[in-house]
Formats: structure tokens, C-alpha cells, sequence
């Protein structure tokens, strides 16, 4: 049996996206800016596209801006943000400590230049608190810079409340929403968000395709990619046609069926739960309850990751780790460390990531393979047994 | 990051050899720590200036754990004389090599080795042979720079 538990990593294309993207590729193949009809058939396929996805986030078509994905949405709406507010005398951007890294490293080039960067601390729950954010806010601010649910142990952060916060202080509010688009309910206007990043291949798009919404008249945006006159000459390059028709049926998909796929895919989520916590010496990560649907991530102590992923992998399961040796660096997940794990706990660490695709014979499976994986490589450690002679 | 790992390394790895512990080992080195994420121990149980036995538990990834079994194939029922001239590089070939970014597992399981052997001489009071010296001081860059 092959079970892909790594959702959170890329998704299975629907077939209703593939039905969106073939006749892009046989009939609608124009360039949308080309005057003739091969080209305004393409032209109008990208408009019907950028309508749906707008109509998802309770946005207007006019502030939603097609990229490459989600980094380089993240990208293009902090050095827009950073730009506008240098332009006030304000270089203050507060983000938190758990961000994906197309934010965190984009801050770590906008510190070169002379921001301040503050990274909010996310506690042992992984979820930011309001009050933190209101202190740090000051007059300096150009910007918060808040995801709204974490990739790697899926808790979701109080998105509205920080909007209504940042409002009210007059700071412009991003949220890197890759991981919650077609998962989370998400509604531009009443959440108060000025920009959003989104990806297509999370919610079962194909890779190559995302979204930068900006509120209009909230900020100015910076190109990132400089050339012709596309997206309104805020992002050069002839558009991803295909991408983009799978990526807003897929959208579109996902955001009619929300609550009917959380519920299902919830009820998997919590049953994996409650039986991966029955190992001894297991940890959950992040908040119980306040997570995406899919997401479990646990560490098994005593253990490593990547030797778990491989086990896994020869019982078919496919699912992914926080540990050094996964990361390729020396240090194990900046978000496991950011809630409080140690290196030792953190590099023993499994991330599941269910879809609606995903079966109740899949999570048996699952649950069957990881007790007897840990215990296998439990009785190779030494660090398991130290832990059990009480070392 | 896909792992190119050889058949030999998944054999390794997915049927160790000499996992355990010896209760009575003449000389016992662990290696590696937290930070890197790698920890390898050895038990040699040494008769005759032969390594008689020799077991091994190691915390890590699939090359720490490959590595490490494979170490403890290549110095078992062999002469102390060759067990200290032991490389990271005989390890890796007999595993028919090791991604770029795995090689210093290897250097790992061959620092584990020389430390139970530096137990035995210290432990028996007898002059260390070239080449042995006291165990991983916790400087990764170290196996890192091989």
C-alpha cells in the first residue's frame, strides 16, 4: 500500500484542475497578449481565473496578481511593503519566528538594508500572541508579516484578530496564507488582511503557479521581475496560462467543499492523534485542536528523523521530518526549535500531512507502521538507551 | 533533499549488523552529540589482541546507521594491528560510496571505532598506538571538513 502523507509538502493534481489545464494546452496555447483570437482566448481564460480566485478571498480581480508560487509571492509583497514604508521614514517589520523561509530569508535582505527586523515569539503552542504583536507595534512599523497557518506543525494564527489590530494602528498586515488557502476559510475584507500569498500546488494545483493579493490603494507594488507590461507591469513574463486556469478551478474546488473536507480530514487528523500519542515518550507539536485539518507532527524521542522517514518509505508511507539531516544543515527545524524542542527532541521529529484524498485504510496503516518503525530504531539507540537506564 | 543512498547503504541500514550491547566489553567509545544529530556507540570485546566481538548502537540517519554497521563488519575477528588503521574511507568504499553531505557519518563510525579502542588501551594501561586519541570533543567542523 502507498500512502502519501505529505501534503503539506505538494498535493496530487485534481482531475478537476486537469480539466481546467489540458485545453490550455491544446486550444487556449495563445499568448494573452497577443491582438488576435488564439490570444484573447488565452486572455480571457486568465481573466475567468483571476474572477474565481478573487470571488474565493472575497477580494476584487484588480488586486489579485499571478507569480510563480508562493515564495515568490512572499517575496514581492515584503519588498513592497519595506519600499512603501521607507518612503515614510519607517523601517520597522515585525514577523515571527516560525515563518517559511521565502519570508524570513527576504527579511534577512531587507535587514542588510537597514530594517529592524522583530521575529514574535510563537510559545510551546505555535501560535503568536495578540498581545505581543500590539506591544511591538510602533510608530516605525512598515509592516506585519504574520503566516496563517505554520507548514510543519499546521497551527493556525489568530489571522483576524491581528488584522483588526493592525487597522485600527494604521500598519499593513501580510499573511503568507500557503498553507491555508483551500483549507481555512479566508475572507480579505472581513479579516482585514492588505496582502496575502498563496500557492497553487498546496491545494491541489500544479506546481508553478500562486497568488500575491493586495488590498487596492494599500501599498504600491515593488517588481520583482522586471520586463514587459504583464499584471499590469507589476510582474513581467508571459502568464502561466495552464498554471493559472488549474490553479482557480482548483481554488474554486477546495473553497465549496471547505467545511465538508476539514470535517472528513479533521476526523483522520485526530484519529492519527490520539493513536501515535499512545507510543511512549511521544510529543504532539503545536496546539491540539487550532491546527489545519491534515496536519500531525510529532516527535519520537530516542530516535532520528530521516531513519524514520526511510523506514516509512519502505512500508509506503510518505510523510516528512523536521531533523538536521532532513534540513541539510547542522540544525534541526527553526519551527520545532521556535516552539521550545531541544535539538534532541526536535531532530526526532514526523510530520503527516492528510488530504481528502486520503483514506481511513491509509491512517490504519499508518498507525500499524509507526509504532513498530520507532521501536526498531529505538532498540538501535544509544540515546534511547541512556533515556531508559535513566541517564 | 532526495537521498542517493546505495543498495548496500538501505541493506545497512534496514538489516544492521551487530546491533546490541556487550555487558562485559573491554572498551566502549561514543561519539558525536546533540548538535549534529549523530551518536555512535561501540563495544569491542578483545581477546588475544583480536577483536573477538564488537557491537554498536548508533542515533541518526540512514548513512550513521549504514556507517556504523558496516565499521563493525570490517573489524570484526580482525587483528588489533589493523583495526587502528581503520579509515572513513574504507568505510565508504565498502559501501559502494555515500552522498557528498553523508560522507562525515562515516568519518563518525570510524572516530566511534578509535574511541572504544582508546577506552581499551586507557583502561588496560597501555601506551596508545598512533593514530588513537581521546574521543569527539564536540567540534563538528571537524568530521564536517573530511
Amino acid at each position: 500500500m502507498q500512502v502519501y502523507a505529505d501534503n503539506a509538502a505538494t498535493t496530487k493534481v485534481s482531475q478537476t484542475a486537469i480539466d481546467a489545464l489540458l485545453p490550455c494546452l491544446t486550444d487556449k496555447y495563445g499568448n494573452p497578449s497577443s491582438i488576435h483570437s488564439f490570444g484573447q482566448a488565452a486572455s480571457r481564460e486568465m481573466e475567468n481565473a483571476r474572477e474565481i480566485i478573487a470571488q474565493c478571498l472575497n477580494a476584487e480581480p484588480k488586486e489579485i496578481t499571478f507569480t510563480s508560487g508562493g515564495s515568490e509571492a512572499d517575496n514581492q509583497a515584503l519588498l513592497s511593503a519595506a519600499a512603501a514604508g521607507e518612503k515614510k521614514g519607517k523601517k520597522h517589520i515585525i514577523s515571527t519566528a516560525f515563518e517559511h523561509h521565502a519570508i524570513l530569508h527576504t527579511l534577512d535582505k531587507l535587514s542588510k538594508q537597514g530594517f529592524r527586523i522583530e521575529l514574535l515569539p510563537v510559545y510551546q503552542d505555535g501560535v503568536v500572541r495578540l498581545e505581543d504583536v500590539e506591544k511591538a507595534i510602533g510608530e516605525d512599523t512598515a509592516l506585519v508579516s504574520i503566516m496563517y497557518a505554520n507548514n510543519e506543525i499546521g497551527t493556525i494564527q489568530p489571522i483576524a484578530q491581528i488584522g483588526a489590530l493592525c487597522k485600527e494602528r494604521g500598519v499593513l498586515f501580510h499573511t503568507d496564507a500557503v498553507q491555508a488557502a483551500g483549507h481555512l476559510f479566508i475572507d480579505v475584507k472581513a479579516q482585514n488582511i492588505d496582502m496575502l500569498s498563496l500557492s497553487g500546488h498546496k491545494f491541489h494545483a500544479p506546481k508553478g503557479s500562486g497568488v500575491l493579493f493586495v488590498r487596492s490603494g494599500s501599498v504600491p507594488l515593488i517588481n520583482v521581475i522586471e520586463g514587459g507590461a504583464q499584471e499590469r507591469g507589476k510582474r513581467a513574463g508571459t502568464e502561466n496560462i495552464p498554471g493559472i486556469a488549474a490553479m482557480a478551478a482548483a481554488l474554486k474546488e477546495s473553497c465549496e467543499n471547505l467545511d465538508a473536507n476539514a470535517a472528513k480530514v479533521s476526523a483522520m487528523r485526530d484519529r492519527l492523534i490520539r493513536g501515535l500519542e499512545q507510543i511512549p515518550e511521544s510529543v504532539l507539536n503545536g496546539h491540539r485542536t487550532n491546527r489545519l485539518p491534515g496536519n500531525v507532527n510529532f516527535c519520537f524521542k530516542g530516535i532520528e528523523g530521516e531513519s524514520l522517514l526511510l523506514m516509512l518509505n519502505q512500508a509506503g508511507i510518505a510523510a516528512s521530518s523536521g531533523s538536521a539531516c532532513t534540513s541539510g544543515s547542522l540544525d534541526p527545524s527553526h519551527v520545532l526549535l521556535s516552539i521550545g524542542l531541544t535539538h534532541e527532541v526536535a531532530h526526532g521529529s514526523l510530520r503527516l500531512s492528510l488530504s481528502e484524498y486520503t483514506t481511513d485504510e491509509e491512517v490504519d496503516h499508518i498507525l500499524a507502521t509507526v509504532p513498530t518503525v520507532v521501536e526498531r530504531l529505538r532498540a538501535m539507540s544509544p540515546v534511547w538507551e541512556s533515556m531508559q537506564k535513566g541517564k | 533533499m532526495a537521498m542517493n543512498y546505495s543498495d548496500l547503504v538501505i541493506d545497512h541500514f534496514t538489516n544492521p549488523r551487530n546491533v546490541g550491547e556487550i555487558p562485559d566489553a573491554d572498551g566502549i567509545g561514543e561519539v558525536g552529540n546533540m548538535k549534529c544529530g549523530d551518536i555512535m556507540r561501540m563495544y569491542l570485546k578483545i581477546k588475544d589482541d583480536v577483536v573477538e566481538d564488537v557491537k554498536f548502537k548508533t542515533f541518526g540517519c540512514g548513512a550513521a546507521v549504514a556507517t556504523s554497521s558496516m565499521a563493525t563488519e570490517l573489524i570484526k575477528g580482525k587483528p588489533l594491528s589493523e583495526v587502528i588503521k581503520l579509515t572513513n574511507a574504507a568505510v565508504v568504499e565498502a559501501l559502494g560510496g555515500l552522498p557528498a553531505v553523508k560522507v562525515h557519518c562515516s568519518v563518525l563510525a570510524e572516530e566511534a571505532v578509535k574511541a572504544a579502542l582508546y577506552d581499551y588501551y586507557t583502561r588496560k594501561g597501555l601506551p596508545l598506538p598512533e593514530g588513537i586519541e581521546a574521543p569527539c570533543n564536540g567540534d563538528c567542523a571537524h568530521c564536517c571538513s573530511h
